[in-house]
């Protein structure tokens, strides 16, 4: 059945946007960071808030949604998350879900605890059919927009000078210090791009899952860290093919055997891992 | 020649058996705790979830503070131990201490099938590889609901522990008494482990594994055999969550259940034991004071007060308070300085 | 070990004991226990909305007593639930458990409530079986039959002949698909297939594919409070509605906590349910104006009304016992108890402690330009149809 295959593809694309950010700092970084929801939550609430009470746009929201996550996001780096990436793995898990411990209530507090939505314009609501086969639009964008991301950001790593310099900086960030590259800039302004991400990822996902609610945080990061293990450390490319595959097997593993469910994931994560522990894309080298 | 070594051998033997042996400090902690449960009868519920969560995170401390080994899946094996336990009473066979050993066996049995699968990998697939058992093993429950009652749970009730304790509402103290010398039974034997050339060998293998194997130390099995072990431990943990609470559910396998086990033990400090129950204790009374006073946002305090823990540093801030608190119970302050 | 940690000891011993209630022989706590934080979040809060509202409205003193309302978060798991009844019980003397936002939770507090002899008040779950688990359970909200069991008999009588069902998988869904199924197909309806999706996964979107290749006339959809949205939207999504797929379901899934902002997906929903925000009577708009302005506009769903009426409750069994706040006395009193409750006429059945309320159907509208669960037709005085059949 085409139609779950696309939807499966779709849900797939929506995890990658979710997760790329978390591939890059965990997987190229070598940073745990568990409050990455945390962004895609802010960028969620943004984009619902944008709409609800200033009445903007769907498609304005969407560059805010980016931008707000990623301003936190600089902003942290600076003032927290950088002295802990020399820190031992233990100290980040714990940092980090102290912050998303933090984020929640504060969402809850200000914002209270049911869900927002975000309204999805006319145009992109409701569904058509191509060759006999139905196709929800919203998904179609959501494919659309994760895909140019994806190739944006692939050509981004491997063909800018910057790609080259974060790769260096993640290799040897003495060596590239060395050689006059700005880690520290480097480094910064990397995560405040991942973070930026995940906010685009909340934004576009809100509609999907059913708005955006304090819980948000804890809810994606299962799925977030299982897309990068899967995936690998191979940056985006992993990513990228961890999150369809991840995708359309939970999709289509519902609709054809709904009784097993949720199993096959952690299925497909466990036997993945046990075949390959440096994930489907690595580098080999188990960096 | 042989004198010498043997000169060294009897050194290192005093050495080893002086660190058995308990300290005066030790025995004061127990006998501390032991009266904390005797003391505050209408907060044995709580003591009682004190006690057994400090179980689970000494659990943790055997894979992670001895053999250097991180885990994400803890609670698969609290969660099995709870359901086998929670199984057999609801088929009738409600005798508490059967209930352990089965929860117990049939966790360390799990944590010995998949030992193997830690044995590749680096710490990131480690979590992910025992974060994915556990939430199989979660969905499984869910999927089982004829034998665990799925998204229901299982309610069921206990006979007397050894037969005379009644360990529901009514000996709530029971209960707490009964987690209490499980506790205390399995902490003595883990602390001999620790002690043991077992425990020494695992120590090697946390410093630098390459090396140890290099020394002829077979690293492979040893780190399956203290992960069973460990596997075994969070199972007895479940059992007596499910035994003193005569319910489970599909949260047991959580991946927040080993959040929690982990960070307790992290508060307290990993690698001699005592931590997870201290660190439970704390992490514990302070949830429960502070989501008293505000039960929606007590989340955030916590959450702040990790932060504070890893930017501050965990030692000084433990100093920190430590100060504080000599000034308001200066004698107690006083004995810690001598 | 170090010897520090021995001050750490004392410091938390201190802790422990500084934390008992501060009661005395007037009050009376009655402990309420939510989920405040995590995945049902919303169903706590308002909860402990509508409890404080009634306590706000009525004042804290009843009968010469004093009410402390004792609010205490479960996360929603079951063990931490008994831990806390158990506390509530035994460390501050709660004349009175309140609360409980799943099925499992209730039933975790059912044997404190029996072995301590105290009345477990349920405002939110809503499996029809919970009340049998402990003769100390009395019920405010509903039950799945109740709702389920009406929807079936307007869907035979509106033209609807093939039904899908779509029950999250846990016991208020299973409820719901029994109810709803064996009604409709005794009263010659077609289910053509019975969907259980899991209780935490969110996506309905492959259930309902399922669902358009069915073709059925209606869908009939039972999920918790706070998942209505999701499952709106992906109807929608689906083309379902232009499918000429009818929506119907329990109340649960066009809840008043959300309606408003699921936005035109809901519109033409029809649900039968026991409490509307809508509902036109004196009482109910009184309700709702005040609730609103307490809460900084939120609008009351029925979770608030349950645990406001569970407050009632409780006030006029202490009037009626004269102050007397022990546990029998108190089950006593309630029991056949019948008052005006901002849903319509309310009473507790005395043989089955589970509430008597008036059933409605309803149809989501545009009134004065938010969305509304608007009652059209009322079943009067429905008594749960799974105990009533063993009676």
């Amino acid at each position: 059945m085409l139609t779950i295959l696309f939807d499966g593809v779709a849900y797939g694309m929506l995890l990658f946007v979710l997760a790329s950010g978390l591939s890059v700092t965990l997987g190229l970084m070598n940073f745990i960071n568990l409050a990455h929801g945390a962004f895609a939550m802010v960028g969620g609430y943004v984009t619902a808030l944008l709409m609800e009470r200033l009445g903007a746009p769907f498609l304005v929201t969407l560059p805010a949604a980016f931008l707000v996550p990623a301003i936190l996001g600089i902003v942290l780096e600076r003032t927290l998350y950088r002295r802990l990436y020399g820190a031992s793995p233990l100290d980040q898990v714990l940092f980090t879900i102290g912050l998303v411990l933090m984020a929640m209530p504060i969402a809850d507090y200000w914002l209270g605890a049911e869900a927002r939505q975000v309204h999805l314009p006319d145009w992109l609501s409701g569904s058509l059919s191509l060759y006999g086969v139905g196709i929800s639009r919203y998904r179609l964008f959501i494919v659309g927009v994760c895909g140019a991301i994806a190739a944006a950001l692939q050509i981004f790593l491997v063909r800018t000078r910057f790609g080259a310099q974060l790769r260096a900086a993640v290799d040897d960030a003495r060596v590239a210090n060395g050689l006059g590259i700005d880690v520290d800039r480097i480094f910064a302004i990397t995560f405040a791009v991942g973070s930026g991400l995940a906010g685009l990822g909340g934004a576009l996902a809100a509609d999907v899952v059913g708005g955006v609610d304090p819980s948000f945080p804890l809810k994606f990061l299962v799925a977030m860290l299982i897309v990068v293990t899967i995936g690998g450390s191979n940056g985006i490319l992993g990513a990228l093919f961890g999150a369809l595959l991840l995708g359309v097997l939970d999709v289509a593993g519902k609709y054809y055997i709904p009784s097993i469910g949720a199993f096959i994931i952690y299925g497909v994560m466990v036997a993945t891992l046990i075949v390959r522990p440096q994930g489907l894309f690595s580098r080999g080298d188990g960096r | 020649m042989s004198g010498a070594s043997s000169a060294v051998a009897r050194r290192i033997e005093a050495h080893l058996a002086r660190r058995r042996r308990w300290r005066a400090i030790e025995i004061v902690f127990w006998l501390a705790a032991l009266g904390t449960i005797l003391a505050f009868p209408s907060r044995a519920a709580l003591i009682n979830e004190i006690v057994i969560a400090g179980l689970f995170a000494l659990s943790l401390d055997l894979i992670l503070g001895l053999a250097g080994i991180v885990s994400l899946g803890q609670a698969a094996f609290l969660g099995v131990g709870a359901y086998a336990a929670a199984i057999l009473a609801s088929k009738d066979l409600g005798d508490p201490t059967l209930g352990l050993a089965v929860g117990a066996l049939a966790a360390g049995a799990l944590g010995f099938v998949t030992a193997p699968l830690l044995l590749r990998g680096a710490d990131l697939a480690r979590l992910m590889v025992t974060l994915g058992v556990s939430l199989m093993l979660g969905e499984l429950a869910n999927r089982s609901a004829w034998l665990t009652g799925g998204a229901d749970g299982l309610n069921f009730s206990m006979s007397p522990v050894l037969g005379l304790f009644p360990i529901g509402f009514t000996g709530q103290r029971n209960a707490a008494l009964y987690s209490f010398v499980v506790l205390f039974v399995l902490f003595a034997l883990a602390r001999r482990l620790r002690q043991s050339p077992f425990g020494l060998a695992l120590a090697a293998i946390r410093e630098n594994r390459l090396r140890a194997g290099a020394l002829g130390i077979a690293t492979g099995w040893r780190i399956v055999a203290i992960y069973t072990v460990s596997a075994a431990y969070a199972g007895a943990a479940g059992a007596l969550l499910a035994q003193t609470t005569q319910i489970v559910s599909l949260d047991l396998f959580d991946f927040h259940r080993s959040a929690d086990g982990l960070l307790m033990l992290i508060i307290g400090g990993a690698g001699y034991l005592y931590g997870g129950i201290i660190g439970a204790a704390m992490f514990i009374v302070l949830r429960d004071v502070i989501s008293a006073a505000t039960p929606e946002y007590w989340e955030f305090w916590i959450g702040l007060l990790l932060v504070a823990l890893v930017l501050v540093g965990r030692e000084r801030l433990r100093d920190i308070v430590l100060s504080r608190a000599a000034l308001v119970w200066p004698k107690a302050a006083g004995r810690g300085a001598a | 070990m170090t010897a520090r940690t021995s001050t750490l000891c004392v410091a938390l011993a201190a802790l422990l004991a500084a934390s008992p209630a501060l009661a005395d022989d007037n009050s009376v706590t009655i402990g309420m226990i939510l989920p405040m934080t995590g995945p049902s979040a919303s169903t706590g809060k308002q909860e402990k909305a509508g409890a404080e509202l009634y306590l706000q409205q009525h004042g804290d003193t009843v009968a010469g007593k004093t009410i402390v309302l004792a609010v205490k978060d479960d996360t929603g798991a079951a063990d931490v639930t008994k831990r806390l009844a158990q506390d509530l019980v035994a460390n501050d003397h709660a004349a009175a458990l309140m609360g409980f936002g799943l099925t499992p939770l209730a039933l975790a507090a059912a044997p404190i409530a029996t072995e301590a002899k105290v009345p477990e008040i349920v405002t939110a779950a809503a499996t029809a079986s919970i009340t049998e688990k402990s003769p100390f359970i009395v019920r405010t909200s509903f039950t799945l039959p109740q709702a389920s069991a009406p929807m079936a008999q307007w869907a035979l009588n509106n033209g609807v002949k093939k039904v899908v069902t779509i029950v999250t998988d846990y016991g208020p869904g299973v409820d719901a698909e029994k109810w709803f199924g064996e009604t409709f197909e005794k009263g010659g309806g077609t289910i053509v297939e019975r969907i259980r999706a899991p209780l935490k996964n969110p996506d309905f979107a492959p259930f309902l594919q399922r669902v358009a290749d069915d073709k059925p006339d209606a869908v009939f959809v039972f999920v918790p409070s706070g998942f209505g949205s999701v499952f709106m939207k992906q109807f929608v999504e689906r083309g379902l509605d232009k499918a000429g797929v009818k929506l119907i379901g329990t109340g649960d899934v066009t809840d008043d906590d959300q309606l408003a902002d699921i936005g035109d997906a809901a519109l033409g929903a029809v649900t039968a349910h026991h409490y509307s925000a809508a509902h036109d009577s004196p009482e109910n708009k009184a309700f709702v104006a005040a609730f609103e302005k307490a809460n900084a506009g939120m609008r009351p769903n029925f979770m608030a009304v349950a645990a406001y009426d569970g407050m009632d409750l409780v006030y006029r069994a202490l009037e009626k016992t004269k102050g007397d706040a022990s546990g029998p006395a108190l089950l006593a009193a309630m029991k056949g108890m019948s008052w005006t409750s901002p849903r319509g006429p309310v009473s507790i059945d005395p043989e089955t402690r589970d509430i008597v309320q008036n059933i409605y159907v309803r149809k989501v509208e545009k009134t004065d330009g938010a969305l509304y669960n608007v009652e059209f037709a009322t079943i009067p005085d429905v008594k749960d149809p799974y105990k009533a059949g063993k009676h």
